[in-house]
């Protein structure tokens, strides 16, 4: 890394005020102006619309092996997914997803 | 509103974002020992948590700075990955536009995924909640989780690179992602949003700067909001 101390500190500070801002934005500037209704009916669908985007190349392509495909972190994905949708609860799905993480790189470890 | 329901709202915030903790710890303490490898001093580390508290965002910093990309560029990414907050930021207007000035800066500096999705929730669930309650649960989601950041940010760049990668703590992120969005998939147009998420942000992973995530999010809300209107036209939606 190349960056010097003070270049550092300037890109820290610069996302940490821009976070703000974006955060901020609609919440603080806009108040509580009421927003129309197709407005509203596209933002119902925000968690929807961005976390699957994000997860999706995390999943399939896990920075932590490099980008290939990872058997025991696709296991782990489809568990948190199924528990998640059947039961509704975010813990148990936690639990599923890490539980058979562990569980499945444990497995494919000793058959490996 | 009284401050015993604000306080009682605020307590069931607490409990509702205590489970968090279970990511939160492993997720800050895999960013201090990342970014204290990657050469960051513990002021520094620091820093990203406390002044961004976004682990993509702050994840995608530091990996740019180590690539030695110019500054511009890693601000630049590391707010595109942040991006979204300015979604969840309009999503909260309905339910905490009319809070006081200082309650929402407040709270606009702890906004995150987690507290976003379980206040949205919990203000679907209890729609009598008064704008105080609404805005004492939301602070109420992120009090456990801010200091455990801070404090977790800070053990995981003492402890540096002794956590082995065996116990894949990179993978504490898409499992939080996954487990919150599973339970919000109610219908057939939250459905078909988060397939057409999936689809679109592979396609277009191509497109520099995480744009791609962007494009995929704005077909998706189109997606899910134009279901919806197919529905009410047939009758279908509740």
């Amino acid at each position: 890394m190349d960056m010097n101390s003070s270049e550092t500190w300037i890109v820290i500070v610069a996302i940490g005020i821009g976070s703000f801002l974006i955060r901020f934005s609609f919440v603080g500037l806009i108040g509580d102006r009421k927003l129309p209704d197709w407005v509203l009916r596209h933002l119902r669908y925000t968690p929807v619309a961005v976390i699957p985007g994000m997860v999706a190349p995390l999943v399939l392509w896990p920075p932590a092996t490099g980008g290939e495909p990872d058997l025991a972190r696709l296991l782990a994905a489809g568990a948190a997914l199924t528990i998640g949708y059947v039961t509704k609860n975010v813990l148990a799905s936690i639990f599923a997803g890490i539980g058979t993480l562990y569980l499945a790189l444990y497995t494919l470890n000793i058959l490996g | 509103m009284t401050s015993t329901t604000s306080k009682s709202a605020y307590w069931r915030g607490i409990r509702n974002g205590l489970p968090f903790l279970f990511v939160a710890i492993p997720f800050a303490t895999l960013f201090g020992v990342v970014a204290t490898e990657a050469g960051f001093n513990i002021l520094e580390t620091m820093g990203f948590s406390v002044l961004i508290i976004g682990g993509a965002a702050q994840f995608a910093a530091v990996q740019q700075m180590v690539d030695n990309s110019p500054t511009l560029i890693v601000i630049a990414i590391a707010l595109a990955v942040n991006l979204r907050m300015a979604m969840y930021s309009a999503a909260l207007v309905p339910y905490l536009g009319s809070a006081p000035l200082w309650q929402r800066v407040l709270l606009s500096y702890v906004l995150f995924d987690q507290n976003y999705a379980l206040s949205v929730l919990e203000y679907e669930k209890r729609p009598e909640m008064s704008v105080g309650e609404k805005v004492a649960f939301f602070v109420g989601a992120a009090t456990p989780i801010i200091p455990a950041w801070y404090g977790m940010t800070l053990v995981g760049a003492l402890v540096g690179s002794q956590i082995p990668p065996e116990y894949a703590l990179d993978f504490a992120l898409p499992i939080t992602f996954l487990s919150i969005l599973a339970p919000a998939i109610r219908t057939l147009a939250h459905l078909l949003a988060a397939v057409v998420s999936v689809t679109a942000a592979l396609i277009f992973a191509f497109l520099p700067f995480n744009l791609g995530l962007l494009v995929a999010a704005v077909l998706a809300m189109i997606t899910g909001a134009q279901t919806e209107l197919w529905l009410e036209r047939r009758g279908k939606w509740t």
